[in-house]
């Protein structure tokens, strides 16, 4: 765990340290309501899904919870609850719902927690500050914008935060960290902001049904998200498994997709390359070498490196002819018809993808799955010294960094 | 836009002048002429931005929900008159009489719906907080009503169109699987109602707002489900870059084993992993060397041992594929025999997993009814014949009898024949381990010792049946 999410952590530990205590000692302003979204909030920390790339979100708990720091009537009595209450209640809730987790022997990330829980922090203190005029209590129309700034805000929030903690950990820019971030939230953000928004404004009308009654929309959200999440990991491990095929037929040396998918990969993220584009750069990776299946007999080593020009131009161009007929990776596709040109500095060259395919699989085809690094460093000079202009100096570059990174860190 | 005949015609007709009358006679006194405006608006964009929900173009909008909020907060005429905007319906394509049939159809059921609601016991305006739980009923009765005369006055015209007649009752099952969980999102009309009295119309944006990301997000999962079949089908097809002639078999063998799987009646997913089981169930052939793939002659045992080991080979590839549990079976048993002399494991009779006996069956019944390079296709009832012959022996007499059954009902698409890459010769094998009538023959070692067999390097010489050559080893 990193300096980053260590410091989330403490900051939010210590917030609910603060939070209890003064619970505890002024006591709890409607005990009712409060064991209610508790309640919810354990409820969707225990049914938390998995977001594609590895994101934990918990949907149902973060709209309980900011629900209930939005809450200003409930039925036809007021809701005076204070924002460190919320804050307590919450973090309760989250405790309580990730107890089964824990028990289970699952693993629970903390960070993500801690962050929700700030995010909540932050629109209950902000609403609580607002909420204490008139004019909002007064004119609905205006309740209502405040608590959709605050849910964006809040949302905002949760989303600097994850990407700070996303690209010190992948080693991704920030820029780029955060647009992911935004990208991939957005929907399940704003399903999850307008239902807490609509419950704090149904709890006036229904009561506290409004809870049960409102939570259904994002509970089919939730799950079509959760089945969404699965079929990515499928797909992911179809193809890592069919791209293993040349590897069993022995054209290709035991692990090597994998291993230049997994280089393409870090290249990629320390070129600032986005999810989107790094998930067509792995698909394009595992698969680069499926035109290999057409040939009579294996090269020997099945290092493409060696072969000449002309037939590492028809693997590619088989290799692609195959993955067009997906009819759905038009764009992996392309990136693989292109990976063995060269390429020579000419405008606009082989996409970005292609090249570093390229690069990834003359430094694996050199390396194999040694890790001495001595060789390591002998197949980089040899890409760096590459005269005929066939490697791109700025992905060797990458390369380079990359490898270095590696070897130290055994 | 077909020609319509008469009856279609008379019909259209009255469904607009019901549609038309049921406004201007209608009182008008007690419509919030505003809430109307809004809700009418707002149809038109609800309709105006449908979520595409799967891959074959259907769409779903949040209009039915829009309509029963209007019910409740603008009583029959007021409903009637929102229903009818949909005949202004903004996309391009809609001939004239289909739009005035749309409006007229769900200004009715609006009417309907909204006299339904107020027979039932409701009142038209915005509810207050004492108008719970009493709503609720007159609600349901409503939203029934509403589906109800939709849904009939759709199959009406569908079965009176005459391009879609025959396949009509098909359709009609279609909407019928569209109206239920229609139901369920009328509850979001009553919430939308509900929530009026305190955020006016900003309550439908509020309400719609998680319905919409909740379609959006079940049609992502199906666009990536079927992105994934499609991906899986691609890359078993470069399997098969091996052999020329065996293009398409596994997706072949995939649909047979579905066949006999839906006839059998297994449950929906178990059906569904035989079907990824049927796709992949040859994955392993790429481990045994080409050279043995296309040997002439008799294989020596080692290249026997090789081809053997393919279900394995396979399963060592697949493996690592989440969803595919009892498909693993399936792939690697799919050459045992019933009578126990298969292989890998040379299981017998019920102790080979019943995907592995489907496969088994359609595996063999694809080969035979396919091209080879060394003869032609056999038509389907010698295929089945030799299916019956060999069933209890090889074949599993159950799942031979669900195929045979199934093909009664469902032709089945003889493969085209494939025709040979320009300029190489076609790689071929001369022998398919698939086909039950010209089983693999293994050369033994004692026999070897005296056979005066030449060895020929076989990537110099593969069996061009243009050339007019016959495989060696056929005497």
């Amino acid at each position: 765990m990193d300096s980053g999410q260590l410091l989330l952590i403490c900051a939010a530990g210590m917030l609910v340290v603060a939070a209890i205590a003064q619970t505890a000692a002024v006591g709890i302003t409607g005990m009712r309501d409060a064991v209610a979204f508790g309640a919810l909030v354990a409820l969707g920390e225990l049914f938390r899904i998995t977001l594609p790339g590895n994101r934990e979100s918990a949907p149902i708990a973060t709209a309980g919870a900011l629900a209930y720091a939005l809450l200003l009537r409930v039925g036809d009595k007021p809701a005076p609850h204070s924002a460190m209450q919320v804050i307590a209640v919450t973090a309760v809730g989250m405790v309580v719902g990730a107890l089964p987790h824990l028990a289970a022997g699952r693993a629970t990330s903390i960070d993500a927690m801690a962050r929700r829980l700030l995010a909540v922090a932050v629109v209950a203190f902000l609403f609580g500050r607002l909420a204490a005029s008139t004019q909002i209590r007064g004119h609905w129309w205006l309740a209502l914008a405040v608590m959709a700034v605050l849910v964006a805000v809040a949302f905002l929030a949760d989303a600097v935060i994850a990407a700070l903690i996303r690209a010190e950990a992948l080693r991704a820019r920030f820029g780029v960290a955060l647009s992911d971030e935004l990208r991939v939230q957005a929907p399940l953000g704003a399903a999850v902001g307008a239902s807490a928004m609509l419950i704090a404004i149904a709890a006036e009308v229904m009561g506290l049904a409004a809870l049960a009654v409102f939570i259904a929309p994002l509970l089919v959200t939730q799950l079509a998200f959760r089945r969404y999440a699965g079929i990515r990991v499928t797909y992911l491990q179809t193809v890592r498994a069919l791209s293993r095929t040349t590897e069993v037929s022995g054209y290709v040396e035991s692990g090597h997709s994998h291993r230049v998918s997994r280089l393409a990969l870090a290249v990629g993220r320390e070129l600032g390359m986005s999810e989107p584009a790094l998930l067509e750069l792995e698909y394009a990776a595992l698969m680069h070498d499926i035109g290999q299946l057409a040939l009579p007999g294996p090269i020997p080593g099945g290092a493409t490196v060696l072969v000449s020009p002309a037939d590492q131009a028809q693997i590619a161009e088989l290799g692609a002819a195959v993955i067009r007929q997906a009819g759905v990776l038009d764009g992996v596709a392309e990136i693989v018809r292109r990976q063995s040109e060269p390429w020579r500095g000419t405008d606009p060259g082989p996409p970005m993808s292609s090249r570093i395919i390229r690069a990834a699989n003359g430094f694996d085809d050199l390396v194999g799955s040694c890790t001495d690094r001595e060789r390591a460093v002998a197949a980089l000079e040899r890409l760096r010294l590459d005269t005929s202009a066939e490697y791109d100096p700025g992905v060797v570059e990458a390369l380079s960094r990359v490898a270095g990174r590696r070897s130290s860190a055994r | 836009m077909p020609r319509l005949s008469w009856a279609a015609r008379i019909y259209v007709g009255a469904v607009v002048a019901a549609g038309g009358l049921v406004i201007p006679l209608g009182p008008f006194g007690g419509i919030a002429w505003p809430t109307l405006v809004v809700l009418a608006a707002l149809y038109l964009i609800c309709e105006a931005s449908p979520v595409p929900i799967s891959p074959r173009k259907h769409t779903w909008s949040a209009g039915s929900p829009v309509i029963l909020a209007a019910v409740v907060l603008l009583g029959p005429v007021g409903a009637a008159i929102v229903g009818a905007t949909a005949a202004f319906n903004t996309r391009r394509d809609l001939h004239v009489v289909r739009r005035m049939f749309n409006g007229a159809m769900w200004a009715l059921a609006a009417y309907c719906a909204a006299s339904a609601y107020i027979a039932a016991g409701g009142h038209a305006g915005v509810p207050t907080s004492t108008s719970f739980p009493a709503i609720i009923v007159p609600f349901a009765v409503a939203a029934i009503a509403l589906g109800l005369v939709n849904y009939v006055l759709v199959i009406t015209v569908l079965w009176l169109t005459p391009a879609e007649g025959p396949s009509a009752i098909r359709s009609g099952r279609q909407v019928l699987a569209a109206f239920v969980p229609d139901l369920g999102y009328a509850i979001f009309g009553l919430m939308m109602a509900a929530l009026w009295r305190v955020v006016g119309p900003f309550s439908a944006v509020l309400v719609l707002v998680p319905l919409y990301v909740a379609r959006w997000a079940v049609a992502q999962y199906v666009a990536q489900q079927e992105a994934h079949a499609a991906t899986m089908a691609a890359l078993c097809q470069a399997v098969e870059t091996k052999d020329f002639y065996t293009r398409g078999h596994s997706e072949r063998v995939s649909k047979a084993s579905v066949m006999i799987a839906r006839e059998i009646g297994f449950r929906a997913e178990r059906v569904e992993a035989i079907r990824h089981a049927g796709m992949l169930h040859d994955i392993g052939k790429l481990g045994v060397p080409t050279m043995v793939l296309q040997k002439a002659g008799a294989l020596t045992e080692e290249e026997f041992a090789a081809i053997q080991l393919h279900p394995m080979r396979g399963l060592e590839i697949v493996r690592e594929i989440g969803f595919l549990d009892e498909a693993l079976a399936g792939i690697m048993h799919h050459h045992e025999r019933v009578d126990g002399k298969g292989y890998p494991l040379g299981l017998a009779g019920d102790e080979i997993p019943e995907f592995a006996r489907v496969i088994g069956v359609a595996d063999a019944f694809d080969s035979m009814t396919s091209a080879r390079s060394y003869r032609g296709a056999r038509p389907v009832e010698e295929a089945l014949a030799e299916l019956r012959k060999w069933s209890g022996a090889q074949f599993d007499p159950v799942m031979v009898d669900a195929f045979v059954a199934a093909l009664s009902r469902e032709r089945w698409q003889l493969p085209k024949p494939v025709a040979a890459p320009e300029g190489q010769p076609a790689p071929a094998t001369t022998q398919d381990h698939d086909d039950p009538t010209t089983p693999l023959r293994v050369v033994t070692r004692g026999w070897l010792q005296g056979s005066s067999e030449p060895s020929v390097p076989l990537h110099d010489q593969p069996p061009n049946p243009s050339r007019g050559d016959r495989p060696q080893g056929r005497r």
